[in-house]
């Protein structure tokens, strides 16, 4: 447990040392592993989310989904279309303001107040910016700058928001662009690569912020069907890196092999949850019945 | 500026400037110009002899500098408020979800990607303004267009004079041509040429 409290110390006083505080996870878990009693609690919530709440208006989309994601964890949120899905994880990083519930980043519950709408947003804008540089996302629609080069589009937020010098900047962007397999794209424009370059582009301006958890909107839903496999192969050797994920997807496969834990919302409400390889084999609810085999058809 | 008060949540702002441009937009810029200097200075006259202030007379320049900044301010502010809506929402919550702060996501990402959409639109408009400097001359100013009648009737050879002025004015539109040409490369890296 003492591991526990350094690396929480290490890692919330010192929010952009996110670097540092990933390093030091992993001698945490390594020692955890490494303890036979630790392996249970050697492992530190990154985020939770609790009994979450959006109105449109008098449509309630969310209403009260909870959930927690410790480090290491790949958690898949499923669903049909309009079921609540991505407003959940867009309300995580405050995209969108929950009318009501609780969200505690990384061990720090986050001050929320009630604005002119009735919607919560973050009392402290500088909380705000620090749940945005510990949360990076990863669009439906990959939004990356287009008035940027792929170099450019990765360096931007280190440089302008956590504030790094340039150069460790762009050591890190060309390490990640390598990572992902789009090094060689570096001076070219978005508008110039495809579907399923840009993607991977994204993902690795989500990882040049070195966030302790990436959240994916529906990372391939805008791709040709022959660009979602590279995107996923990327998203999968995160998984196995030990990464924390927030993938809210309608990749069965994805759901299935890569997440350690799936979570089926349905009208606003978790259906059901649980281990994929159960959910998802032997499915208790009719609605998720009903929507596997609409998936598997 | 206008263009932030047209797209603001407040209505009433939103109110003055949809009067603002409508008013201007609608009115040829003549009628503006004569309204605003001797419009001006009934009004202003009143003003004074309420106050029992001195005498003050509306400097013709002034009035022509502020009539063309206000109907020029009414076409930039249209051009403008198209520019901004057309950048699209993700590019803005891309900033926003990696902390950039409200100053940031407007100079980092709006303004450079909004300019690509109001160049051509700037262009156009500050050609017609360039050459609507000419209608000051009406006001008593004396302006190339004003000067070269004068010199045109003393010397009775109008044609020369006047084509000296057009090509003047060519020789301004073409410089600016030039610079907005310049600046639409720049602004315009990243665009994917329309393949049809």
């Amino acid at each position: 447990m003492n591991n526990i409290a350094t690396f929480d110390r290490l890692c919330i006083d010192d929010p952009h040392n996110s670097r540092a505080g990933h390093e030091v996870l992993e001698d945490v878990l390594r020692a955890g592993k490494q303890g036979t009693a630790m392996n249970q609690t050697a492992t530190v919530e990154q985020v939770r989310v609790e009994d979450l709440h959006k109105s449109y208006g008098n449509n309630e989309v969310l209403k009260g989904v909870s959930l927690s994601a410790n480090s290491g964890d790949v958690i898949s949120i499923i669903g049909s279309s309009g079921s609540g899905k991505s407003t959940w994880l867009r309300c995580i990083n405050f995209l969108e303001n929950p009318t009501a519930g609780r969200i505690t980043v990384g061990g720090k519950e986050i001050g929320l107040k009630r604005n002119g709408k009735g919607e919560l947003v973050v009392a402290d804008p500088k909380q705000l910016q620090q749940i945005r540089t510990r949360l990076s996302m990863v669009f439906q629609h990959f939004n990356l700058w287009s008035h940027m080069t792929v170099l450019e589009n990765v360096i931007e937020a280190p440089i302008h928001v956590l504030g790094i010098p340039k150069a460790e900047a762009m050591e890190r962007a060309e390490r990640y662009l390598e990572r992902v397999g789009v090094w060689k794209f570096r001076d070219a424009y978005p508008a110039h690569m495809s579907g399923g370059q840009q993607q991977r582009v994204a993902i690795a301006r989500a990882l040049a912020m070195e966030p302790s958890v990436l959240l994916f909107d529906e990372p391939t839903s805008a791709l040709d069907p022959e660009l979602v496999g590279e995107v996923l192969k990327v998203m999968r050797s995160l998984a196995e890196e030990g990464r924390t994920m927030l993938v809210v997807t309608h990749e069965m496969g994805f759901a299935r092999e890569v997440s350690n834990h799936v979570i089926f919302v349905h009208q606003g409400r978790v259906e059901e949850e649980g281990n994929p390889r159960e959910v998802l084999v032997r499915p208790q609810s009719e609605r998720l019945q009903q929507f596997l085999s609409g998936n598997l058809k | 500026m206008g263009a932030a008060f047209k797209l603001s949540d407040f209505l009433p702002l939103r109110l003055w400037t949809m009067l603002y441009t409508t008013l201007v937009r609608g009115v040829p810029d003549l009628v503006m110009m004569l309204l605003v200097f001797y419009g001006g200075q009934l009004l202003l006259n009143e003003v004074i002899d309420y106050f029992e202030w001195e005498f003050i007379e509306i400097n013709p320049f002034v009035a022509g500098v502020l009539t063309i900044g206000f109907i020029f301010g009414a076409y930039f502010t249209e051009t403008f408020r198209g520019a901004f809506l057309a950048v699209s929402a993700g590019q803005l919550e891309a900033g926003r979800a990696y902390g950039m702060s409200a100053w940031q996501v407007f100079w980092r990402i709006m303004f450079p990607q909004m300019l690509r959409y109001a160049l051509p639109g700037i262009g156009n408009n500050w050609l017609v303004l360039l050459k609507s400097t000419a209608i000051v001359s009406l006001i008593g100013l004396s302006d190339m267009t004003s000067l070269a009648d004068q010199a045109g009737r003393s010397t009775h050879q109008p044609f020369t004079f006047y084509l000296a002025v057009c090509a003047l004015y060519l020789a301004m539109t073409a410089v600016s041509g030039y610079v907005l040409n310049r600046l639409t490369a720049r602004y315009n890296v990243g665009v994917r040429e329309a393949n049809v």
